[in-house]
């Protein structure tokens, strides 16, 4: 029977790789451990030695295609084999069906515990002493997490979980018994698990005098798309400062000149307008990672983040800002942030962001690591803007000065092309007219 | 129509047989062979007299515990009986569930009741409820004895059978003791018919020793309701000539010439003689009835002693029925 | 689909039954003219006539006792108790007389009725018109107790309460009766079974086993909860007795976690019976103690706000329970 090459799972965490180059054609022949081909994943490159020894009957994935891990690459044989009708099929597992018997760490005999109260561990319950016993877990080995540190039944199913990863880690894949299949896929199961959130720790208050708050669903909200921006991406923050004499000389003029009625500048606008400068100097901070490439967005279309009188924030977004006049801008800015405070903006309101600003210096704030709104590629943080001594041309001067925190996507963007960016937003700010 | 000659020897025989049947089960019950009895000796003519008012399998008969004769007239047999003493399994009104003398006939149009007192006497104006409803000219007669129409559940029936002018003789066997309290302690009226003008229907006494007076009243009444002319309340003055059951000691509560006194007033005696009198039976013939009477039940208690009892875990069921039985 | 409420599905039902079998009638307090006092039999008098939506006499004892003798002749009653708390008067004919008639007379007589009580608290109603009353049915075999929480379960198990040939006790969540509103089908005949109990919400961290207006409090606790990461479970356990074991009994193996909650008096309440079942069937599934949610030790609903507030189960106090027993 033919056995099957399937994409190897080159490290924790790597969900998929790409086939680069195959060492050998369709009809060769190769030997077991003799390279069969190239496989790159996003932290390595390696070679791959072929599973078995015999002809090489059919690649099934062309190279620079990018597939899952277990996908079946190709078959090896002798001249004649039939090959399975499993196509592209990724190998899984089947879910380890949960039965208390078919999974237990067989190695030694471990000390049961009954349900009841135990001397070290505690409480014991009736169902963790049943798994306890059912897959043979010695439970002084298992970490409590329930009241007063008992253990409970998902402690007992987290443990085993690890378990099994721990066991099978270690045993060498070549040494796995199988049907022949050196790659045999079962850490699919884990890259899957890796794909999801582990479960919210239920923390215990016992002992802790306090009050639970309710997650409000903008709590929510929040909490679950941080969560994912910085589980996704990369994040680095870049700081620089600058200097803000011109653009504060030109608003105290421009708010001269328009009295009392007019439209009165604070420095968002100012800010803005020095982000839109910047982004088309490098567009490709003005983009979006995905899997087909980055997207680099015809249009600037600049959020700014709003706390709400209530707590949390939202980010409502001014659309092709770079067709828009810096008074063009502080209209928008006025309108879309009071109509954020009453809670009356329209859903497309805060859609289709390209880049954001968030102006966290008005507490005082001086720099921060703002994390990035998805699927946007950088957030430009403003400090407070304070008279600090500054040096100049070997003179000791007192500028307004701002701090300026750029968070890019390490994807995306590399230092030089961020900084690059950054400072294009500095100079704008400094040289304002 | 009046009574034939024949019907009248019949209903004689059926008291007496009631009659005879129920003291064997005292005497199996002192035999230690049966564990409990609850009598009607003393009310058979009442029972018969009035059981034969209604159309055997077309009305409907809700009995109350010491209603034997009325079973036996309506078609349970003796063995029947004996078997419900014992606790046996064909036992027919429970299948041995409930203690003897707890009545249950379906296809005689006999409804089941409970030893609660009073608890019938709605079914009775319910089912009456449902005669109407149906237009149909069927009649319900349900029995109590006098110290249960004490229960706001017999007042509850009657006023209902009484709004809705429902077709329910409401026949009360005044045994003149509930258990040890006579009537006086249970009303303050000398008749339970009394009771009935209060509710709005007619109540009428009568002597419950005279078969065929208790058969008059109750036929008149029945007839009545059959026209649609509505329910009626009527008390039958007897005496419980035996203690309350088979445990109860009725020296504690009432004298023996008491008791003496009434048993010169033995239905069986006052209906021998009256039919001896009338030359409907000779002596003679009345004797071939206890023959009868005697060979009856002792082949009664021979075949009920070996029918099977229950198995115990048939008291499993029937809890739910699966369908509405329409037999 | 249409929404509607609790006793609007209550009057369809009972409409759509009356027109289907001529042998079911209505009798009780106010039920005929009036169209009961929560307007459950509203419009069924002026269309079926008095005989069969009829106003009885004040006596709660003679609803149910006529009801057990029309159901022995062979009709099929709708019994209706103005208020569950008024219930006891009946008591000697439900428990001793409609329950065992089958058992006593060895299947020759079944009494095919349903008894309709409106039950619950926080209305307002003080210690009589307030009080559930289930506990004092479910001890008791031949009856079947049935407590609805929306409107589809409340037109289809009455249909079904109606064409059983049992006696059925349908106790019905008053405080519900214009609160809780749900999708119904409109033309379309459908029945939902008794016996059964149901997975309203699935969850894996704990089952909320509750029925009536407190199915309807659980479902939203559970929501809450789940903001708060915990994925509760809710059981309506609908018809409480004969008891569905089975689902109770699956849900347990599944989350290993209990809480029953019900508004009546907790000890010796609806919760007793299945924490027993899931203590003595469950035992070996249990990862925290089975915890009781109900209604306090004292012997009715108080009349006065703030007191009832006090006695009354409600979305927050089971939300509340649920932190705890999850935090086990």
């Amino acid at each position: 029977m033919p056995t099957k090459v399937i994409m190897p799972k080159l490290g924790e965490s790597i969900v998929e790789g790409t086939v680069t180059a195959w060492l050998k054609e369709e009809g060769e022949k190769i030997e077991e451990y003799e390279s069969l081909l190239d496989v790159e994943t996003d932290k390595v490159t390696s070679e791959v030695p072929s599973p078995a020894s015999g002809t090489i009957l059919k690649i099934l994935v062309p190279e620079g295609e990018t597939v899952e891990v277990g996908t079946i690459l190709a078959w090896i044989g002798e001249p004649g084999d039939n090959i399975p009708d499993e196509g592209k099929d990724i190998d899984h597992d089947d879910e380890p069906v949960e039965t208390p018997d078919d999974k237990s760490i067989p190695d030694e005999a471990v000390p049961q515990k009954e349900a009841g109260r135990d001397e070290k561990l505690g409480y014991i319950s009736p169902v963790v002493s049943r798994l306890a016993q059912a897959k043979n877990v010695d439970l002084t080995k298992v970490k409590g997490t329930g009241m007063d540190e008992r253990i409970t039944k998902k402690d007992v199913l987290k443990y085993l979980e690890a378990q099994e990863s721990k066991t099978e880690a270690e045993i060498p894949i070549w040494e796995t018994p199988a049907d022949g299949d050196l790659f045999r896929p079962t850490e699919m199961v884990f890259a899957k698990k890796d794909e999801e959130l582990p479960p919210q720790k239920q923390t215990t208050t016992s002992g802790v005098p306090g009050e639970t708050l309710p997650l409000s669903p903008m709590r929510k909200r929040i909490a679950e798309h941080m969560q994912q921006s910085k589980r996704i991406a990369p994040h680095v923050t870049t700081v620089m400062e600058a200097d803000m004499s011109r653009v504060a000389r030109h608003r105290a003029i421009v708010n001269q000149e328009a009295g009392e009625s007019g439209i009165h500048l604070t420095y968002t606008p100012y800010l803005l307008a020095a982000i839109v400068s910047g982004l088309k100097a490098v567009p490709l901070a003005n983009s979006s990672w995905t899997d087909q490439g980055i997207r680099i967005h015809k249009h600037i279309n600049l959020g700014m983040a709003v706390a709400l009188p209530e707590g949390g924030l939202i980010v409502p977004v001014i659309m092709n800002a770079d067709e828009l006049s810096l008074v063009g801008i502080a209209k928008k800015v006025i309108d879309l942030s009071e109509r954020a405070r009453v809670g009356d903006l329209k859903p497309d309101e805060v859609q289709n962001g390209t880049f954001t600003l968030t102006n966290h210096g008005i507490k005082g704030s001086l720099f921060a690591t703002p994390v990035i709104n998805q699927p946007q590629s950088g957030i430009l943080g403003a400090g407070t803007i304070q008279k600090r001594p500054v040096v100049v041309n070997d003179a000791i001067a007192i500028k307004p000065m701002v701090y300026l925190s750029y968070t890019f996507d390490h994807r995306i963007l590399d230092g030089a092309s961020a900084d690059t960016f950054l400072a294009h937003v500095v100079e704008s700010l400094e040289n304002w007219q | 129509m009046p009574l034939s000659n024949e019907k009248k020897k019949e209903m004689f025989w059926t008291m007496l047989l009631s009659r005879r049947l129920d003291e064997r089960a005292w005497v199996l019950h002192r035999q230690g062979k049966i564990a409990f009895h609850i009598s009607g000796i003393g009310q058979e003519a009442a029972q018969v007299g009035a059981v034969y008012a209604i159309e055997k399998g077309k009305d409907w008969l809700v009995p109350y515990y010491r209603d034997l004769s009325m079973l036996i007239a309506m078609g349970m047999s003796p063995t029947d009986f004996v078997m419900s003493l014992m606790g046996k399994a064909q036992e027919p009104s429970s299948g041995a569930r409930q203690m003897p003398s707890h009545f249950s006939l379906r296809q005689a149009n006999i409804v089941s009741h409970s030893a609660p007192v009073a608890t019938q006497s709605p079914h009775a104006s319910g089912i009456g409820l449902g005669i109407k409803m149906d237009g149909k000219d069927e009649v319900v007669l349900t029995t109590i004895g006098e110290g249960s129409t004490s229960q706001g559940e017999w007042y509850e029936a009657v006023n209902f059978a009484a709004i809705h002018q429902l077709p329910v003789v409401f026949l009360v066997e005044n045994n003149r003791y509930a258990i040890s309290v006579p009537q006086e302690k249970q009303m303050a009226v000398s008749s339970a018919a009394d009771k009935a003008c209060g509710l709005g229907l007619p109540g009428i006494e009568v002597d419950g020793t005279q078969m065929f007076e208790v058969y008059d009243a109750v036929k008149e009444a029945v007839d009545n309701a059959r026209k649609g002319d509505g329910p009626s309340v009527i008390e039958a003055k007897m005496y419980r000539l035996t203690p309350h059951s088979s445990d109860d000691d009725d020296r504690s509560y009432r004298t023996r010439e008491e008791v003496e006194h009434f048993k010169k007033e033995d239905p069986i005696i006052v209906m021998k003689e009256q039919l001896i009198e009338q030359g409907l039976m000779t002596e003679e013939e009345y004797k071939t009835l206890e023959e009868k009477a005697k060979k009856s039940v002792d082949d009664a208690v021979e075949e009920a002693t070996r029918a099977p009892y229950p198995k115990g875990e048939e008291a499993a069921t029937p809890v739910y029925a699966e369908e509405e039985n329409h037999d | 689909m249409t929404e509607i409420t609790m006793v609007e599905a209550i009057r369809q039902a009972m409409d759509e039954e009356l027109a289907r079998d001529d042998r079911v009638f209505i009798i009780g307090e106010d039920v005929g003219v009036r169209g009961g006092v929560f307007r459950a039999t509203q419009g069924l008098f002026e269309k079926y006539g008095e005989e069969r939506v009829m106003d009885s006499p004040l006596a709660e004892l003679t609803i149910v006792g006529v009801g057990v003798g029309a159901a022995l002749y062979g009709k099929r009653p709708i019994c209706e108790i103005q208020f569950a708390d008024f219930i006891y008067p009946a008591f000697n004919q439900i428990v001793s007389e409609a329950s065992k008639m089958y058992y006593r007379s060895n299947g020759q007589w079944t009494v095919p009725m349903v008894i309709r009580a409106p039950y619950g608290g926080g209305i307002g109603g003080g210690l009589y018109h307030s009080q559930s009353v289930e506990a004092f049915f479910t001890h008791v075999p031949g009856l079947k107790v049935v407590i609805p929480s929306n409107p589809y379960d409340a037109k289809g198990l009455l249909k079904s309460a109606v064409r059983d040939p049992n006696p059925v006790m349908f106790f019905e969540p008053k405080k519900g009766y214009r609160l809780i509103k749900g999708e119904v089908p409109e033309d379309q005949e459908y029945t939902v079974p008794i016996g059964p109990a149901k997975v309203t919400r699935e969850g894996q961290d704990l089952t909320v086993f509750a029925y009536g207006m407190m199915h309807h409090y659980a479902l939203q606790a559970a929501e809450k909860a789940a903001e708060e990461g915990i994925d509760v479970e809710v059981v309506d356990l609908r018809t409480l007795y004969p008891i569905d074991q089975e689902t109770i009994l699956k849900s347990v193996r599944k989350t290993s976690k209990a809480l029953i909650v019900h508004e009546d008096n907790l000890t010796g309440g609806y919760g007793a019976e299945v924490a027993a079942t899931i203590a003595e069937w469950g035992f070996k599934d249990l990862d925290a103690p089975v915890r009781r949610l109900a209604g306090p030790d004292v012997p009715a609903v108080p009349f006065s706000h703030p007191m009832q507030e006090w006695f009354m189960v409600n979305t927050e106090k089971i939300a509340n329970a649920i932190r705890d027993l999850a935090a086990f």
